[in-house]
């Protein structure tokens, strides 16, 4: 594996290193919740973090995202080390990501949870949007226009004025993900995307995964439980048991190293 | 044609994203508007103007400040009284201390100055939520009260500890002080209530709205895709004390003309103000308007039939008011969390599609 | 010892009895939101509530009284009979019993599962309603609630104490009643841990807190709990009502110390029993000492607004309270 990228199997080309974990360890009391853990993800790549319950995955993706500050190591984006962050400073760096329990906005419509992943690009001022007319009209069309590209993408266009609340699971999970797009993130974080979702409705997922990786060229790093699908969709694969990696590489690699099958797909065989 | 929206297509999103989608609901707006403009002031009497229209369109202006705050960003406060008193006693301070200027400013001015003193006081909310944060707002409730009524600098040192609104006028026609007349004060309202309408509808229609929405609706996710918690909660606090100080401004100067801040500004107008928004409905500006109306004619309504026409004591009718009210939150909270609003849109869905409503 | 300190000695026992008030106050609330999540600002109304109808039955009035006057053109006032102090206390507890049940029925049942916020809201409702029934009941004039408890100042504690200070000092002035408060709240405090550590509702009671799902899955009654918490919370708000009201005769007023007792909250975290002890204390010390020392630099009244401003800075560094657990937010 060169510093340059790599070629995956299936002949895309994957590049340089984007965000780089070093030695994050993620303590919550006397809990070691992530203890020592460095990978990286690279540029266009779809990379998985698979483990059983409480390995600490989520906890992974929140240091990502910001919303933990782990304790120890340090996290490179572009080359560079980020100093601790806020959330939504994060959000504004270029990266997005969905969650576990869906995490819509309930008392609004699905156009407006989509346009909420704008908020990071709209910079018109108080004044301006007070004022509505001008500016303020401007954005919000040019910005509406962005997002109905996404609700096409994602078909979605007929619960477009709906209140998120009303909607069945699966289509609030495809909102979600709208909303995460809709900020057309660098790198988009998915923390079990497939969750609870029936065979029909997870190939719907895989393949909008696959297709938002091919035609926006956006790096995902993603967790979930269904190996099937890890396998088929993700580049390369980190494995995590109780807070520590015990494997790191192509889907094949890690089915056959040793110490994940004895820790984790081991015991799920049995 | 009442109500229509099959075969009404909006080519642009401006068209779909206006305020009133539904052509018959923008007649109705621009008729109800040209009633209020060029009607209703030739037709005001006294009597109207102070205890039904004046006093409406001063509530209507709290509520959609309150509103914003609470319906549209979630964080619930029971300092209204105490952010009115600030709107009043800025309005006074101002009135006094630069009498060539014209009150629209003074007015506009002490909007200003109650949004910096709201956002001093939305800070708190950053750490504290939900009905912590409602509790701490009673702090600023409390302490602005005690503020206006010992230190008599805010009175002008006068003997009463009252404040009282000099005459002012506007092209001519006096609108505070004993001698305006019902049609102008009614008239000032009115022209600041549209003006608030029109910014509260603006402000919440666009990205500052949203990040207010998502604020209310799921703090956490919000921060996480891009919303400053800080800012969003803060221009919410500043934007809403903006409305509620030129509506205890309006208050004091054009509606009451004397004011003494524990009188006018008790906890008593915050619950009130509150109940107005609960009932009328939580983010919606419309139902600002609804909730303020329902909660200024109760009290009319109930004193005509039970004093005027049954004859009982009005003290008894006070106390049944109490109980009415009471009841119609609780009652509204189960059945309808969003107010009298909802029950007009849901109204309004079954109308847009009649006859055909399969 | 001089005697300004010793006064503010004084300043200081006087805001520890008040605390103590204040604290049993604020476990009302503590008992309800424990088990039911519900914030419950109509506490300090029911207060009122109860030392109204206390008054009311004692008196043998007649309930609704001068309403069916108004509406039929009646002259009824009294049933002519007075009750004793011990069988109105009890009726009374028993008319809070009902409203607890009535609350539940037709209010709370039907918000299980709201937010907290739209639970409050509710309670601020309730509030007024209660006050409206209460003033409907019996009148809103003040009244005196006669029940032989002992008042004025304890000479025998400013005898006692008088020699303390030298020739500037004329002993503690101690109010009778408040000692009896005191004492009561004590008594009442320990009598609810009691129940709630040693008896069988009271398990169910703190299952119920933990978890409402686990509880309702091992066959606790949630409706039963709900309604048992209501009435222990009538049973605070009587005693409160008592206290104060012999101190200050039964009137509106009386429904504002639930004010007192949000901040009481605030500082000792919405779940603990000693949290709401150590907070009252705390406050009534608090707002006692700075009116004492800060209240005449700046017009005094400072206790209108001292323990929400002392809360609201507190809550600024401590979100969860003195006692209350370390909030970790998850996603």
């Amino acid at each position: 594996m060169l510093d340059e990228g790599y070629v995956t199997a299936d002949g895309r080309q994957i590049g340089g290193v984007m965000m780089d974990m070093r030695g994050i360890t993620l303590r919550f009391g006397g809990v070691e919740a992530i203890k020592n853990i460095s990978f990286d993800i690279r540029e266009g790549e779809i990379r998985a973090i698979i483990g059983p319950n409480g390995a600490g995955k989520s906890s992974m993706l929140n240091v990502i995202s910001g919303f933990y500050n782990p304790q120890e190591g340090e996290v490179w984006f572009h080359g560079k080390r980020r100093p601790p962050m806020k959330p939504f400073q994060v959000a504004r760096q270029g990266i997005a990501r969905t969650f576990q329990n869906i995490a819509l906005f309930e008392g609004m419509t699905v156009l407006d949870n989509v346009m909420t992943g704008r908020l990071t690009q709209m910079k018109s001022g108080m004044l301006a949007q007070a004022i509505w007319k001008g500016k303020a009209e401007r954005e919000e069309t040019a910005n509406r226009e962005v997002v109905e590209k996404i609700i096409d993408f994602l078909e979605i266009q007929a619960i477009r004025k709906t209140p998120v609340g009303r909607l069945p699971y699966g289509l609030k999970k495809r909102v979600e993900l709208a909303r995460a797009l809709a900020a057309e993130p660098k790198l988009l974080l998915l923390d079990e995307p497939m969750a609870g979702m029936n065979v029909e409705e997870k190939e719907d997922m895989s393949r909008f995964i696959l297709d938002v990786n091919d035609e926006f060229g956006t790096t995902i790093a993603l967790i979930e439980h269904d190996m099937g699908v890890v396998m088929d969709l993700s580049d390369r694969v980190v494995v995590m048991d109780y807070g520590r990696k015990i494997g790191d590489g192509t889907p094949d690699e890690v089915r056959n190293n040793q110490e994940v099958i004895d820790a984790y797909l081991g015991v799920a065989h049995d | 044609m009442l109500y229509r929206e099959a075969g009404d297509f909006k080519t642009s999103y401006p068209e779909d994203s206006q305020t009133f989608p539904i052509a018959f609901d923008r007649w109705r707006y621009w008729a109800v508007l040209a009633i209020a403009f060029l009607v209703i002031p030739f037709v005001i009497n006294d009597y109207w103007a102070s205890s039904l229209m004046v006093p409406f369109l001063i509530y209507a202006i709290a509520a959609i400040g309150l509103n914003i705050l609470t319906g549209y960003c979630g964080q619930v406060s029971l300092g209204t009284g105490g952010f009115m008193a600030v709107g009043a006693y800025a309005c006074y301070k101002l009135m006094t201390a630069f009498p060539d200027v014209n009150i629209v400013f003074h007015v506009l001015l002490a909007g200003g100055i109650t949004a910096a003193v709201g956002a001093a006081f939305g800070l708190p909310s950053l750490r504290i939520k939900g009905f912590y944060l409602a509790v701490a707002t009673l702090a600023a409730q409390f302490f602005l009260v005690w503020l206006f009524n010992k230190v008599a600098w805010f009175y002008n040192y006068s003997a009463s500890g009252q404040i009282n609104a000099p005459e002012r006028f506007i092209f001519g026609t006096a609108v505070t002080g004993p001698s305006a007349p019902a049609w102008a004060q009614y008239l000032v309202c009115l022209v600041f209530v549209t003006f608030c309408a029109v910014l509260a509808r603006n402000l919440t229609r666009g990205s500052l709205g949203r990040s207010w929405m998502a604020i209310r609706d799921m703090d956490i996710a919000a921060e996480i895709i891009g919303v400053n918690p800080l800012k969003a909660k803060l221009t919410a606090f500043a934007v809403s004390s903006f409305f509620i100080g030129i509506s205890g401004a309006l208050f004091f100067a054009v509606y009451l003309g004397a004011v003494e801040a524990g009188d006018s500004f008790g906890i008593t107008k915050s619950f009130l103000v509150l109940f107005m928004v609960i009932l009328g409905g939580l983010g919606s500006i419309f139902g600002s308007f609804a909730g303020a109306a329902f909660l200024v004619i109760l009290p009319v309504f109930l004193k005509i039939i039970g004093v005027d026409v049954l004859g009982w004591p009005t003290e008894m009718v006070a106390h049944l008011q109490l109980v009415i009210v009471g009841a119609l939150i609780m009652f509204f909270l189960i059945k309808e969390p969003h107010g009298l609003a909802q029950l007009w849109r849901l109204a309004k869905e079954k109308l847009r599609l009649w006859p055909f409503p399969y | 010892m001089s005697a300004d300190f010793l006064y503010g000695i004084e300043v200081i026992i006087n805001g520890l009895m008040a605390g103590v008030l204040y604290a049993l106050v604020a476990l009302g609330f503590v008992l309800i939101f424990k088990a039911s999540g519900i914030f419950n600002y109509a506490q300090g109304v029911m207060a009122l509530f109860a030392a109204l109808t206390l008054v009311g039955v004692m008196e043998g009035q007649v309930p609704f009284s001068h309403v069916i006057n108004a509406v039929f053109g009646t002259e009824i006032h009294h049933f002519g009979w007075e009750v004793p102090a011990l069988l109105a206390i009890f009726v009374t507890l028993m008319v809070m019993v009902l409203f607890a049940w009535l609350v539940q029925q037709l209010v709370f049942r039907h918000l299980v599962g709201q937010e907290p916020i739209i639970l409050f809201m509710a309670t601020i409702g309730l509030a007024y309603f209660l006050e409206g029934v209460g003033d409907l009941m019996w009148g809103s004039e003040i009244k005196t609630l006669a029940l032989g408890l002992p008042q004025g100042g304890s000479l025998v504690v400013e005898d006692w104490t008088a020699g303390l200070g030298g020739d500037d000092f004329y002993g503690f002035f101690i109010d009778k009643l408040d000692m009896v408060a005191t004492l009561v709240a004590i008594v009442l405090v320990a009598g609810l841990i009691g129940f709630a550590q040693y008896t069988k509702q009271g398990r169910a009671m703190r299952a119920v807190a933990d978890d409402h799902q686990a509880a309702l899955s091992v066959g606790i009654s949630l409706n039963f709990i709900w309604v048992l918490v209501w009435s222990l919370a009538g049973l605070v708000a009587l005693v409160a009502g008592v206290m104060w009201g012999a101190k200050s005769g039964v009137q509106f007023s009386l429904s504002l110390i639930a004010l007192k007792a949000l901040p009481v909250l605030m500082l000792g975290g919405f779940t603990s029993i000693p949290g709401a002890i150590v907070g009252g204390l705390i406050i009534g010390v608090g707002e006692k000492l700075f009116e004492y020392m800060i209240g005449p630099m700046v017009g005094g009244a400072t206790e209108n607004w001292f323990a929400y401003v002392l809360a609201l800075i507190f809550l600024v560094f401590r979100p969860q309270g003195l006692f209350g657990e370390k909030i970790i937010e998850r996603v």
